[in-house]
């Protein structure tokens, strides 16, 4: 796989200054990229590959980024000792740590199990990263414990498991009660009525929210909710239809809100500046997912009380549709020698009602386990929302997920294009609009130099 | 750089001792002024982070968002500080530690090793001598981001990668401290002296490290500060090597708490209060050895 370096020294540098994260893969073996892509669908046959325990004392890796991790692990340790793991705690995966993945699978020193979103298990796939642990023991039987959605997103499209779904976030309207009932307006159950309160808060001087440049993400969970189908990865080719005309009204919506000033275009999500116009009451309401209620409570400590969670405003009156944003799995690398230890683990991690609890309160996880959201601290009253019981919301929102939503093969990669379009429109030149056509082009080019077939 | 210039110039044009003299006064008040200005500002300019950095430092976390970031508000130095060690077990001096480590012993050893590759390459003849000194000058032009994928794949093979050598051995390695230690000792190193030690009985290694390395001495400070600070600063080989949040030098692991804030919002604060300690450091070792930094780098230009 990797020629001797001493060789062509130059050359090599040369091609690794040149090549973009994910296509690392590509310059050390085109053919491989070609084949990755057909395995979207066809290597799913090879699902219920045999795994059975090694038995003995076993020692597991875990890579992972979600603070007190270590803790939830160590019960487990207490518990199994002959299946020790070891964690090692990583930055977030696209703050670098999916590119160590990447190398590391690459090198032959991948650990056994990491922490991968769902919006990057289909890069993993296509760069034959993941193992399927659909044969082993307790797998098959474990699907019905998990959210609909989350489970079908870690199958990636075929009849194979590839990592055991950890929390996720479903979305919500977050609002501020205390300007709502000031100015009288009803909570917006549409996004027509939404856009209504937005008008009536605009000629208060307050903003109805703000729209991120940089997180494209979110958008995805807004195109999610309108349920646009930006990809389908189940053929034997790539379908890239970024312009659906869902996610084209999704974009003129915004766009619009955008032109009449309702929205704050220069706050950028988790900063300062933002955290400053909750506190202040500049920005009344956060489209956001069910992790955001610590951001909301630890960042804007002055407007305490002050907050409500609604349901997500509806495309169509008397919908109960939600968008989805955020959330991760617990995935098996292929290079595991104990693939079956491993997915015993994973998910015992995912399930258990002790460890789910653990990481709840350490890391904020809203655990992706049918069983999990009913842990006592998700029934109580939250203190920061005058006492309501937000996950009730985010309960109900996680199981009117659509279950059918694709995330595209370089996921990272059109996401940053649409966030280089977000930042132009936001700045006058362009549309929302535009930046789906651009993200389209650009996709579509990044996954054809790859060697991978694509339909538009 | 102008001002001693205009100095000179007109000092030149002129014969009579007492009006010069205060032609000079005159004229520099107006370019003194512009050059105090110029400085003043740059100053501003380059300690307004660090002023920020104070400040914040000293803030809690809600007051961190919602007051002025330019002034204090309520005062919790104290309990950030002993929020930044207490937290995930004392990972933070650990990290102190491994930074330490990292610049310190390898910026140690990286001087050591270019002190003599320089010096060997300056004062013996061997054939291949200006084939290897262009090749190691070569490798100052490689920048270190384009070889840290290859060094992973090197320590991969033999499975060393995630340890401390995995940062430690490839940090002592520095072409500019070996080419730098070779100008110097070609002319701070007279021969005759080496050929009087020579004669007087003493071996190489001792001509080297008592007799060499003391004439070498303002470079070789110059080296281990430089050698320190790109250590101390190295980003993106422990991001390709280190997976174990204990092995992450502070630099690493304040990026790794960074990208945890949305999870866990608390370590906003600790971030800063963190990058403000791990620039203690630097500040120190900087104020202690700027004499002979300035002193080396000078000498460098001139010879």
């Amino acid at each position: 796989m990797f020629p001797a370096p001493q060789t062509r020294p130059r050359r090599r540098w040369v091609s690794i200054l040149a090549v973009a994260p994910l296509m690392l893969a590509a310059a050390c073996g085109s053919g491989g990229s070609s084949d990755g892509a057909a395995s979207a669908s066809g290597a799913a046959s090879s699902s219920g590959e045999a795994c059975a325990p090694a038995g003995g004392k076993v020692a597991l890796q875990f890579w992972t980024w979600v603070p007190g991790m270590d803790e939830v692990v160590a019960k487990w340790n207490a518990a199994n000792p002959d299946i020790q793991v070891t964690v090692k705690n990583t930055p977030s995966g696209n703050a670098g740590t999916y590119q160590n993945m990447f190398n590391a699978l690459k090198a032959g020193t991948a650990p056994d199990l990491g922490q991968i979103e769902y919006d990057t298990l289909a890069s993993f796939r296509l760069q034959k990263g993941l193992r399927d642990i659909s044969g082993c023991p307790g797998v098959a039987d474990a699907k019905s414990d998990f959210v609909g959605w989350a489970w079908t997103q870690s199958q990636i499209g075929g009849p194979g498991v590839y990592a055991i779904p950890q929390d996720t976030g479903p979305m919500a309207l977050y609002y501020r009660k205390d300007i709502f009932d000031a100015n009288g307006i009803a909570v917006p159950t549409t996004w027509e009525e939404y856009a209504a309160a937005g008008a009536k808060l605009k000629a208060k001087g307050i903003f109805l929210t703000h729209f991120p440049q940089q997180d494209a993400n979110w958008f995805d969970g807004l195109l999610w909710q309108a349920g646009a189908k930006i990809f389908d990865t189940t053929g034997d080719s790539v379908k890239v239809s970024l312009t659906d005309p869902q996610a084209v009204k999704v974009a003129d919506y915004w766009q619009k809100m955008i032109d009449d000033k309702v929205v704050a275009t220069n706050l950028q999500g988790f900063s300062p500046d933002l955290y400053k116009a909750w506190n202040d009451g500049k920005v009344a309401t956060w489209i956001s997912a069910s992790w955001g209620y610590s951001t909301i409570r630890d960042n804007a400590k002055g407007s305490a009380g002050k907050w409500a969670v609604a349901p997500m405003p509806q495309w169509n009156a008397g919908e109960k549709k939600a968008g989805n944003w955020g959330g991760s799995t617990t995935g098996v690398f292929s290079g595991s020698k104990y693939p079956a230890e491993a997915a015993k683990f994973a998910l015992w991690l995912n399930s258990d009602p002790a460890a789910l609890e653990l990481a709840n309160a350490k890391g904020g996880l809203y655990p992706a386990n049918v069983a999990g959201l009913e842990l006592p601290v998700l029934k109580k009253g939250v203190e920061f929302y005058g006492g309501q019981p937000v996950f009730d919301v985010f309960k109900e929102a996680a199981s009117n997920v659509d279950t059918t939503f694709q995330w595209g093969p370089i996921m990272t990669d059109t996401n940053r294009f649409l966030s280089d379009g977000f930042t132009k429109a936001l700045n006058g030149q362009g549309t929302l609009g535009e930046s789906l056509k651009a993200a389209q082009t650009q996709t579509v080019a990044a996954l054809k130099s790859q060697g991978i077939a694509v339909t538009e | 750089m102008s001002v001693s210039t205009d100095r000179a110039s007109r000092g030149s044009s002129t014969v009579d001792a007492m009006p010069r003299n205060r032609r000079v006064r005159e004229g520099s008040r107006g370019w003194g002024l512009i050059a105090m200005v110029f400085l003043v500002s740059l100053t501003v300019y380059f300690l307004l982070p660090v002023y920020w950095l104070v400040i914040n430092a000293t803030k809690t976390q809600s007051d961190l968002v919602s007051t002025n970031g330019f002034w204090f508000s309520r005062i919790a130095l104290w309990d950030n500080l002993s929020a930044l060690f207490e937290r995930d077990n004392t990972v933070f001096l650990r990290w102190v530690v491994n930074s330490l480590l990292y610049a310190g012993v390898g910026a140690a050893i990286g001087t050591l090793l270019a002190a003599m590759a320089g010096y060997a390459l300056a004062k013996y003849s061997f054939p291949g001598r200006e084939f290897i000194f262009s090749s190691i000058l070569g490798g100052v032009l490689v920048p270190a981001t384009a070889l840290a994928l290859p060094l992973f794949l090197l320590f991969a093979k033999v499975g060393q990668t995630d340890t401390m050598w995995s940062v430690f051995l490839p940090s002592v390695v520095s072409p500019f401290g070996v080419y730098l230690s070779r100008i110097f000792a070609a002319s701070a190193v007279p021969d005759e002296i080496i050929e009087a030690a020579r004669l007087d009985g003493a071996d190489e290694r001792t001509i080297f490290f008592s007799i060499a390395t003391r004439l070498m001495s303002p470079a070789l400070v110059t080296i281990f500060l430089f050698q320190f600070i790109a250590i101390w600063n190295n980003f993106l080989l422990p991001r390709v090597m280190l997976n174990d949040a204990r092995l992450y030098p502070l630099t690493y692991g304040l990026f790794y708490w960074q990208t945890q804030i949305s999870r866990d919002p608390q370590l906003q604060t600790l971030v800063i209060v963190g990058s403000l300690v791990s620039v203690i450091p630097l500040i120190i070792i900087f104020l202690s050895l700027q004499r002979f930094w300035q002193a080396g780098l000078s000498a460098g230009a001139v010879k």
